[in-house]
């Protein structure tokens, strides 16, 4: 019963900050200064998930040619600018993780 | 009968834009599978019955904070600290929100509440893109959110009802989870293409490092808040 319960709130809270912002925005208009900042929102939190998973795979600090995940990481930001191409990055810097 | 007014190529119709948004998922539907089939796989670990996992992909539909959500029920963490933890893992999807909301006002009421239900990092990702191409009308573009959002929901709740079913037959040595860190590489690098987008990235990661020991994932939200305003920052340099 707990556990419903928790999974349930769980719903509710990430519904409420998806929607709110949607629909109070009828009301409140935001300033030029929070959409420019917004337009760093992706790029800002998604680095933020990457780097950790790259040089702390084991929860510490490994920058060396031991860490596969790092190796193989950079080989796939290689491949993204490159080709611009998101299964290509996933696909390349699968099979680097595997062979490193 | 009139006629259908015609649809030249600088104005898509309803049916067109839903498709490229189905289209412009599948990439990343490709990274999102391992992450569902991993998800369903921890979740029973964790100890949740297959209906609560796959319950939870559906009402909850966050793949991070699923993740922990799992892992802290299974630690028996208790409830407020279950639902301060979504907040905060989660509050990110408000600045999507608040990025996409000015552009969806004219639509009605169940628009809005459908398409915020369908607001995920994913969908996000490729419809903020298709937002701010300005050669493409407003008109018919929330249907490209709506397929963007319907396909990465279908494969979100596929790949966890597949990883529910599996359970623990994938070994962990694939390293499948590395998948979603190659899928945000991809979406990332092609958006770094000025100097305050670069910098924002680099400094939202070495903060991201340095911060990981705070607890309940707030380091991710300081990051997150570096990244934006070393950004700003630059930009008004």
């Amino acid at each position: 019963m707990v556990t419903w319960l928790t999974i349930i709130g769980m719903g509710v809270i990430t519904y409420g900050i998806r929607l709110a912002p949607i629909v109070l925005l009828e009301r409140f208009a935001l300033s030029s200064a929070l959409r420019q900042a917004l337009k760093f929102v992706p790029v800002a939190v998604l680095s933020a998930i990457i780097l950790p998973e790259l040089i702390m795979p084991g929860g510490g600090v490994d920058v060396s040619l031991a860490n596969g995940r790092l190796l193989a990481g950079l080989l796939a930001i290689f491949v993204a600018w490159r080709t611009k191409n998101v299964l290509w990055t996933i696909v390349v810097g699968m099979v680097a993780l595997w062979l490193l | 009968m009139m006629q259908e007014p015609a649809i030249s190529a600088e104005e898509p119709g309803r049916q067109a834009e839903w498709w490229a948004g189905v289209k412009s998922q599948l990439p990343i539907a490709l990274g999102v599978i391992p992450f569902g089939l991993i998800y369903g796989v921890v979740a029973l670990a964790a100890g949740l019955t297959p209906a609560q996992a796959q319950a939870m992909s559906a009402i909850v539909f966050a793949g991070s904070a699923q993740f922990i959500g799992a892992e802290l029920m299974g630690k028996g963490a208790p409830l407020p600290v279950l639902w301060l933890t979504t907040l905060v893992v989660n509050v990110r999807h408000l600045l999507y929100s608040a990025q996409l909301g000015p552009d969806l006002q004219h639509l009605s009421r169940g628009w809005r509440f459908l398409l915020a239900y369908l607001l995920t990092d994913e969908a996000y990702a490729t419809t903020a893109v298709h937002y701010a191409d300005q050669q493409t009308p407003l008109t018919h573009k929330h249907w490209f959110f709506l397929g963007a959002g319907m396909m990465l929901w279908l494969t979100w709740q596929t790949s966890t009802a597949v990883g529910v079913f599996l359970g623990a037959e994938i070994p962990a040595s694939w390293g499948l989870d590395f998948a979603l860190a190659l899928t945000f590489i991809g979406i990332v690098v092609p958006l770094l293409t000025t100097r305050p987008m670069l910098a924002a990235a680099v400094v939202a990661g070495v903060t991201a490092v340095l911060a990981h020991t705070l607890p309940y994932n707030l380091g991710l939200v300081f990051a997150g808040l570096a990244g934006i305003g070393v950004g700003v920052w630059m930009e008004k340099q």
